[in-house]
């Protein structure tokens, strides 16, 4: 799935990175807890959370992470927005809450990719 | 050859954890080392930050790259810790409810460096701080 199917799936506003919306996305996590993201390496992934602050972006750049999704319609501050920008990680908003938006996405066939 | 380089770990500043790492990965990429190398040092040398900003208002990171391996090695000057085994256990944690609303404290730090470093080692002695030394093979 490509990013770009992910926002229009979602509805989501494209805040950083429009130009990367044609990256192919293999698997997705969603999670508020960064420790539990890093516990997990998943290939070309996009992360869902609900947490704004710069480590989501950090936790993705060490993560190889290609694109956040923030979900219940959060608008990150400018200074993350920055620094995804520089790390070339896609950064899009929705309103559909977590566990709606991770639906939506399984459902459309991008699964975890995590061994349970 | 080995390339040794030292970064400072702000400890005031939680906004700022991740530079190092971040530096860290930048050159790794630069010297041609393979993605899954990188991400491992990367994740292992955050998780380390991130630990020494939250317990021990910030330390120091030593990255040793040679053709073989690259060695971490993170120390702090913070409180201790009192029992390693417990701290080692994923989900045991000290830290606050405002660490875990920022998205750290899970208690799972310490196994993720051990989980991606191919050797683990940790120091500690209470009241004087926390050296933990990893290294991670280069396949490449």
């Amino acid at each position: 799935m490509i990013i770009k199917e992910i926002s229009n799936l979602l509805d989501c506003t494209v805040l950083c990175c429009e130009e990367h919306l044609g990256s192919d996305v293999h698997t997705a996590c969603g999670s508020d807890m960064m420790s539990d993201v890093l516990a997990y390496v998943k290939d070309q992934a996009v992360l869902l959370t609900g947490l704004l602050n710069p480590q989501v972006v950090r936790t993705a750049e060490m993560m190889d992470i290609i694109c956040i999704v923030f979900v219940r319609g959060k608008i990150p501050d400018q200074t993350v927005i920055g620094l995804a920008e520089e790390k070339g990680i896609v950064i899009l908003s929705t309103k559909a809450r977590m566990y709606e938006a991770c639906g939506i996405l399984y459902e459309s066939g991008l699964r975890g990719g995590a061994n349970v | 050859m080995s390339i040794v380089q030292k970064y400072a770990i702000s400890g005031d500043d939680f906004s700022r954890a991740g530079e190092a790492s971040s530096a860290i990965k930048n050159k790794l990429k630069q010297m041609g080392f393979s993605p899954e190398v990188i991400r491992n040092v990367s994740i292992a040398a955050y998780e380390g930050e991130i630990n020494a900003v939250i317990h021990a208002n910030g330390g120091e990171i030593t990255v040793t790259v040679e053709p073989e391996a690259i060695s971490i090695v993170i120390s702090d000057t913070g409180g201790g810790i009192p029992d390693i085994g417990l701290a080692m256990q994923e989900g045991y944690t000290t830290a606050s409810d405002n660490i875990r609303a920022l998205g750290f404290g899970a208690g799972m730090g310490l196994p993720n460096m051990k989980k991606y470093a191919d050797e683990f080692d940790i120091q500690s002695e209470v009241g004087k701080g926390t050296v933990i030394t990893m290294k991670i093979y280069a396949k490449r």
